[in-house]
């Protein structure tokens, strides 16, 4: 045993080292660094891939000492209920103090990954100026930067491979920016432009994308019409990831011919969106490649109704992820359950997002689902209405599920058949799925539900509540039982301050807690915060600037918490107070 | 589920198929612990309160701003005009989402089959903002709702002799002939 100790001790670092080099996930990389010392130094210096889930809870100069060595950052900023218009936008989370810290800490930067930050012109242009060896730029939910800004990236990262927009806002600015791409580079492996609004110089497109022989993805924006995208198609054959522009054309022209011929060749691509625009009569166009497809997303994709939709998604034997609107229908839902054997991942978005009119899916399309496709294990489901039979059915049916997201139009509404609230609907889905790692729920929903939840939902670590429980139990049962819980978000519940404060240091082991027209005071708030010197307590108040002299009986609107190692922050605008 | 886009007398309400709408808000009326929907109570299909609930239903902003279902308010009313028909009807073009939509719509207004391509009786064409008369479907979407000033279902016999601005209509038209 001593001998076999010291034969550890002397391991030499290189081995550690590619060993390591087989761990790809983050979290396992933390746990090994805490195994002893050695193995601590040996992680961090060979760390090239670090993922911060909150940029507020370490500072860059400290990411920077622990892993002098990183080439890849992955970044958050905003809540998740930012995406609601809950947030205001300028609260914050900038990318351009990080970006300073890594020029001047002399990281090799080669990749980075931002979701829900604000992002400038200024610090695309110090990432194309500062890193020559810059190869990925994954934006998703951000906004500030306009196409001057994607101009400097085009024109200075000669190794680029990967510029992958998703969702982003983006000012145009009518600056040509994807000419700005020079007829040396040839690098790129994926692009992705779908959220930008403005005209891209179509024939610098086509010329991108001829000498780009390894390019696998590329998703074009609404301004790419037919035509053009079947001169690309021509060119790139080899293509995997495609997203088209506009799909509206005249069926019976050449042009659309030639779409039908280039299509044919693309014997590669899996994954297929767009059809931002898009005229059904033109859909046939892909019916060749449907058998081929593992994913699918008409989401963005008005008019096309459900009959059409089923027309195609009927060909898609081999799809495992589909993306649509509600316009499919309980009855096209039927269709893909019937069609789509290695289905795992299905979201049903709304159509009519204004919740003006009806939709057309209810429990019962989420119930053929789940009977035909026994490999289902993500959902995101909007509906008219639901009922607990049908949830326990779905939960017999389909035992793995990882994400089950549920959204009823009206927040509140009761069990279709019963009347009964929706707890035991939601308690059989935690029951059976043992693996549940997010969870939405939505309905009529009594204190019941979360007692399940807190019983039985184990593995979860992000659950999102809205209008639902009936008192602090509720929440108490949940922050008790949930012991990976990482993100709790809650808006218009009855939890108050005895929820809030029966267990503080659970919310260091989270990583934030968000909560909003609930019954939590200012005081509690207060309290929490001078507690635990290892959380930021955030109040959000738009309507008025925060005054000194608030009540602490005052209900607060929105609350939003979050460990960091690093103190309340600096740039925190007039509207956020810190406690 | 088709939508109803003509700007006829439809009445839309937030009731469940079958009528189960005024029940489930029935019983929201009960929950008077949930201090929000104290708000609420008594005004089940009331759409402009559901509207102001900020955030609800959780459709991301970018999608928001990208769906292509309107708010109310906003309405493009042309005139449709078919040849043959005594009088003229119009259409709301705000509501509707595509030229599919769009076809459907003019088909049920006015009783007749429209089609696609060389086998149809009719061609619709459109008057856009430069008063040229082009072909429908040429164009995305947005970009013909926006330019639209009135349409027409001209016969497909008339077309061959018109001078159109779709060269691909006549090259279809003419393979047939």
């Amino acid at each position: 045993m001593h001998s076999f100790q010291s034969m550890l001790n002397y391991f030499p670092e290189e081995v550690l080292e590619h060993v390591f080099d087989f761990l790809t996930s983050h979290r396992d990389r933390n746990a090994v660094s805490l195994v002893c010392k050695s193995w601590y130094a040996v992680e961090r210096f060979s760390r090239e891939k670090v993922f911060v889930g909150n940029c507020y809870a370490i500072s860059p100069e400290r990411l920077i000492a622990r892993f002098p060595r990183f080439r890849s950052l992955t970044l958050k900023g905003k809540p998740h209920f930012a995406d609601f218009n809950l947030v205001p936008n300028d609260w914050g989370g900038y990318v351009q103090p990080w970006i300073e810290s890594i020029v001047r800490g002399g990281v090799n930067l080669e990749e980075l990954r931002l979701k829900r930050m604000l992002v400038s012109d200024e610090s695309l242009e110090l990432l194309a100026t500062f890193f020559p060896n810059f190869k990925s730029l994954v934006l998703v939910s951000c906004e500030g930067f306009t196409t001057d800004g994607l101009a400097a990236i085009a024109s200075n990262c000669r190794f680029l491979r990967e510029l992958d927009l998703q969702e982003n806002e983006v000012e145009d600015r009518r600056g040509q920016w994807l000419s700005c791409f020079p007829d040396s580079c040839t690098s790129l492996v994926s692009l992705n432009f779908t959220c930008l609004k403005g005209e891209v110089n179509l024939a610098s497109l086509e010329r991108l994308v001829a000498r780009c022989r390894n390019l696998r993805s590329l998703r074009v924006n609404n301004a790419v019409p037919l035509d053009a995208l079947q001169r690309i198609l021509a060119q790139a054959p080899q293509l995997v990831d495609l997203g088209t522009g506009s799909f509206v054309h005249d069926p019976d022209t050449e042009s659309y011919n030639k779409l039908e011929t280039s299509m044919q060749k693309c014997t590669s691509i899996t994954s297929l969106s767009g059809f931002l625009d898009v005229s059904a009569r033109c859909l046939p166009a892909v019916y060749p490649i449907c058998g081929q497809l593992t994913s699918l997303n008409l989401s963005y994709a008005p008019g096309i109704y459900s009959d059409e939709l089923v027309k195609l998604i009927c060909y898609c034997n081999r799809l495992e992820r589909l993306l649509v609107l509600d316009t499919i229908g309980d009855k096209g839902l039927g269709v893909v359950a019937s069609s789509c054997k290695e289905l795992q991942e299905l979201r049903v978005f709304l159509s009519d997002v204004y919740g003006i009119g009806n939709t057309a899916v209810t429990e019962e399309g989420l119930v053929a689902i789940s009977a035909g496709c026994p490999k289902l294990n993500s959902i995101l489901y909007f509906c008219q209405q639901m009922t607990n039979e049908a949830l326990i059915m779905v939960a017999k049916n389909c035992p793995n599920f990882i994400r089950f997201r549920l959204c009823t139009l009206n927040p509140t509404v009761p069990d279709a058949i019963t009347m009964q609230p929706l707890d035991e609907g939601f308690g059989a889905i935690v029951k059976s799925c043992k693996d549940l790692k997010r969870l939405s729920i939505s309905g009529l929903l009594t204190d019941q539900v979360f007692l399940y939840i807190g019983r039985y939902a184990k593995q979860l670590e992000m659950l999102s509540i809205a209008f639902a429980g009936d008192s602090d139990k509720g929440m108490l049962c949940v922050l008790n039982g949930c012991k990976k819980l990482k993100k709790l978000e809650i808006r218009d519940c009855p939890f108050g301050n005895v929820a809030l404060l029966a267990d503080m240091g659970k919310y260091e082991t989270m990583r934030s807690l968000w909560m909003s027209s609930c019954e939590v005071t200012f005081g509690a708030c207060k309290t929490l915060a001078r507690k635990m010197p290892r959380l930021n307590v955030e109040i959000i108040n738009e309507n008025d600037q925060i005054e000194a002299s608030f009540d602490d009986k005052q209900k607060v609107e929105k609350m939003y918490l979050y460990r960091t190692l690093v103190g309340p922050r600096k740039d925190a605008p007039g509207f956020v107070w810190t406690l | 589920m088709a939508k109803d886009g003509l700007g006829l007398e439809i009445e839309l309400t937030l009731a469940l198929p079958g009528g189960g709408g005024s029940e489930a808000s029935g019983s929201m009326e009960k929950k008077e612990k949930k201090r929000v929907f104290s708000e609420f109570s008594g005004e089940e299909t009331n759409t402009a309160k559901k509207n102001k609930m900020v955030g609800w239903p959780p459709v991301c902003s970018y999608r928001r701003k990208n769906s292509f279902s309107e708010e109310e308010g906003t309405k493009m009313y042309v005139k449709v005009s078919m040849d043959g028909a005594p009088f003229l009807r119009k259409i709301d073009l705000s509501p509707l989402e595509g030229y599919s939509s769009l076809l459907m719509s003019l088909e049920k207004l006015f009783f007749c089959y429209i089609g696609e391509g060389e086998s149809s009786e009719y061609v619709p064409i459109y008057e856009d903002k430069d008063g040229d008369w082009m072909l429908v479907g040429d164009v995305p979407w947005k970009m013909f709702s926006g330019s639209c000033k009135r349409l027409r279902i001209m016969k497909s016999l008339d077309a061959k002799g018109i001078g159109l601005h779709a060269k691909d209509l006549l090259e279809g038209i003419s393979i047939e002939a």
